[in-house]
């Protein structure tokens, strides 16, 4: 097999160029399809839109752009965090005269969609998860992100109330402060129905590996958990392992119940038609960009699955009320006092960490309760 | 009017099977359009159109491929001296984390210096993985192809482990990062082009190897120890030293090209700069039968069907999963249009 021949030298190239002479002389001669009059929007997704997770959530807000009046939609998927991205934003502004693009990935941001925004100064750029700061960022460029933990916590208490071990299970990709924070008040979720209940945790190293997710999966069952959720790109595998060795699972991202009839309790869905509506409104009413666009449940960002049929009256009760009081703005979820899970105080006593402080966007520890390493 | 016949026949006869090849992709890719409902002759016309329709395609493609002509050489190399290597992306992830810890390390130079030893870090660590295959291979007789693999894996693992910990730059918080490159450190793009260097590193780097292999003793020698390994030791010839040598500078090669990502696109090290080029790499080089010239058409024919994939999502809004069945047919064809050819050459 290794016995390859280094024979042919030139004739090889002649051969491999004339392959290109040979398509380039097919017919073609498309024109532009973006229409002059309608406001072209680009959408970036790193992976599939069908993920059943984090793509599939960001096409389900695209699927209400199409529908708005004056706006035409281009999307491309799988675009890897690298120089592809780049071109893949250019090559909408050039061929598709697109002027707004939401770049999905949280990777897109630094260097690719800064480097975009400061080329082309007239097109808006809408990242997702970044932190866009004044005077450091360009003006054209905008991020929008929710406060999901506080979906996460609801599952935390959906999940301690239907567990019986009161083991539960996270399955995480980095122990970046997103992740962590989402794994933290899940498991504060859980200790407001059980302070005995524990969340183990186990990271996967990277966004989307589905068989490590599984092998994850099936490690924390054989331990004792009885409830899965996850923050990984694409939930499927965890929830549909749950599904299949009879566990309970909370989804992420988008809905998975369709995975898991039986054992589907709730999920943390992202809501991102409401920043998108958003930031292209602004775009056709020639308003400037949206330049930072958070929120959480109240701003409509976030929102819970519908409960599945294994969540008790008396759980859905408890969600209920604390999700009203979220709605209403007065819930924080990180107060003091708390203690990681080293016994170091992260939160001293009496102070109380609203949604929206910066502290929250650093978070580097687990809390007391969460078995697991940073 | 024979002998001139005869002539322009001979010229234009090895380009046959290619084009046959290509001519036979677009075929199943129309057929496969067509059975799904699309109109294959638009869609054929956007591939075109997207990868060398115009100057900014060819710009889009060009720089899709500049990354793969020095992964392609991590396979290309090691092949000439018989070897199968498969771990290209591993060497690529230590290169770019070699080349990402210099700039920190030469605080103060001028910008020349540090990115030539970042190159020369990069080249080093890509080269050493890829050689302690053949070394295995040489000294242990271990199957080359799956201890590459598996040691690409595990350069891999080591770049995370290293990135998200004492690599790590305290301010990228959700996207584990080394600290930033100094702004007078990073490599632009080509003058008027929006390519960036890495594209000319990448064709130097192929012309370089083809002189290497076709032109010098030592080229000659790996090639001996590729034909036939007792024949070569029979003769004399340093087997482990060539075998060690040429997965080195094939290793080499991929380290590079991660030296390029940190410097000309992404500004440090982290998990993004891993997208697969090490494996796009092993496509090309056998695609161009490891003709380290070869690989610079093959790499051009990947970065132009991803440009034109491109094109295809938005225009016709096809899935990703329909640019793999267009990638998969031109290198099928590719594959078994070669094999009629050199059926014919073995019979001449």
């Amino acid at each position: 097999m290794a016995q390859t021949r280094f024979s042919a030298g030139r004739r090889d190239i002649l051969r491999i160029l004339g392959s290109g002479a040979a398509v380039s002389a097919l017919p073609f001669g498309i024109g532009l399809a973006g229409a002059a009059d309608k406001l072209v929007v680009g959408v970036i997704y790193v992976g599939p839109r069908d993920d059943f997770g984090y793509n599939q959530a960001q096409a389900q807000a695209v699927a209400a752009l199409k529908k708005m009046p004056g706006v035409k939609v281009v999307e491309e998927e799988k675009v890897p965090e690298t120089v592809a991205v780049q071109k893949t934003m250019e090559a909408m502004i050039n061929q598709d005269k697109a002027s707004l693009i939401f770049a999905t990935s949280f990777g897109y941001f630094d260097p690719h969609v800064l480097k975009m925004a400061e080329k082309y100064p007239n097109v808006r750029f809408a990242h997702c998860g970044g932190l866009w700061t004044a005077g450091k960022h360009p003006k054209n460029v905008g991020s929008f992100f929710g406060y999901i933990d506080e979906c996460q916590y609801l599952d935390g208490i959906a999940a301690a109330s239907a567990s019986k071990s009161k083991k539960l299970g996270f399955i995480a990709a980095k122990p970046i402060p997103q992740v962590l924070r989402n794994i933290n008040a899940f498991l504060l979720g859980a200790r407001s129905v059980d302070p005995k209940a524990t969340v183990k945790v186990i990271f996967t190293g990277d966004w989307s590996l589905p068989v490590k997710e599984a092998e994850a999966a099936n490690s924390l069952i054989d331990q004792g958990v009885d409830v899965l959720t996850c923050h990984v790109d694409s939930p499927k595998v965890i929830v549909e392992t749950a599904e299949r060795r009879g566990v309970y699972s909370c989804g992420y991202h988008a809905s998975q119940a369709k995975l898991a009839p039986k054992g589907y309790l709730t999920g943390a869905e992202w809501d991102w038609q409401t920043p998108y509506t958003q930031i292209v409104k602004a775009t056709l009413d020639g308003k400037p960009m949206v330049n930072f666009l958070r929120g959480g449940l109240k701003d409509g960002f976030v929102k819970p699955s519908p409960f599945g049929p294994a969540v008790s009256a008396e759980a859905k009760k408890k969600s209920e009320a604390v999700k009203a009081a979220m709605l209403k703005g007065d819930f924080p979820i990180f107060k003091g006092p708390l203690l990681d899970n080293t016994g170091k105080t992260v939160i001293a006593a009496g102070k109380v960490l609203g949604q929206q402080d910066p502290l929250l966007e650093s978070m580097n520890y687990l809390v007391d309760g969460v078995i697991g390493q940073v | 009017m024979d002998a001139a016949m005869n002539r322009a026949m001979r010229a234009v006869a090895p380009l046959a099977p290619f084009t046959a090849a290509a001519l036979a992709a677009a075929l199943l890719f129309a057929a496969f359009l067509a059975a799904q409902g699309f109109e294959a002759p638009e869609a054929l016309g956007l591939v075109v159109e997207g990868a060398f329709g115009s100057a900014f395609a060819w710009q889009n493609t060009l720089a899709r491929a500049a990354p793969l002509m020095l992964t392609a050489l991590c396979v290309a190399l090691p092949a000439r001296a018989g070897l199968v290597i498969i771990g290209g992306e591993g060497a690529l992830a230590l290169g770019a984390l070699a080349a990402a810890m210099v700039p920190s390390l030469t605080a103060g130079w001028p910008a020349l210096p540090v990115q030539l030893l970042m190159a020369l870090a990069g080249f080093v660590a890509g080269g050493a993985w890829i050689a302690a295959s053949a070394w295995l291979r040489h000294v242990r007789g271990i199957n080359e192809t799956i201890s590459s693999l598996l040691l690409s894996y595990i350069g891999i693992a080591l770049f995370n482990f290293l990135v998200e910990g004492v690599l790590r730059d305290p301010a990228s918080l959700n996207k584990p990062s080394t600290p930033p490159l100094p702004d007078a450190v990073l490599i632009g793009p080509l003058p008027g082009l929006e390519v960036h260097w890495g594209l000319v590193w990448g064709v130097l780097a192929c012309a370089a190897a083809w002189f290497l292999l076709r032109r010098t003793v030592f080229g000659f020698s790996v090639g001996v120890v590729g034909g036939n390994p007792r024949a070569a030791l029979m003769a004399g010839l340093p087997v482990g030293a060539l075998l060690i040598a040429a997965c080195f500078l094939g290793g080499g090669a991929a380290g590079v090209a991660g030296m390029l990502e940190v410097a000309a696109v992404h500004g440090s090290a982290n998990a993004s700069l891993l997208a697969g080029y090490g494996y796009a790499g092993i496509l090309v080089s056998f695609a161009a039968r490891h003709n380290p010239l070869g690989i610079v058409a093959g790499a051009i024919l990947v970065g132009g069907i991803g440009a034109s994939g491109s094109l295809l999502q938005r225009r016709l809004d096809l899935p990703d999963a329909a640019v793999l069945v267009l990638q998969g047919a031109l290198f099928v064809a590719l594959l078994a249009f070669e094999t009629l050819n050199r059926k014919g050459a073995r019979r001449v």
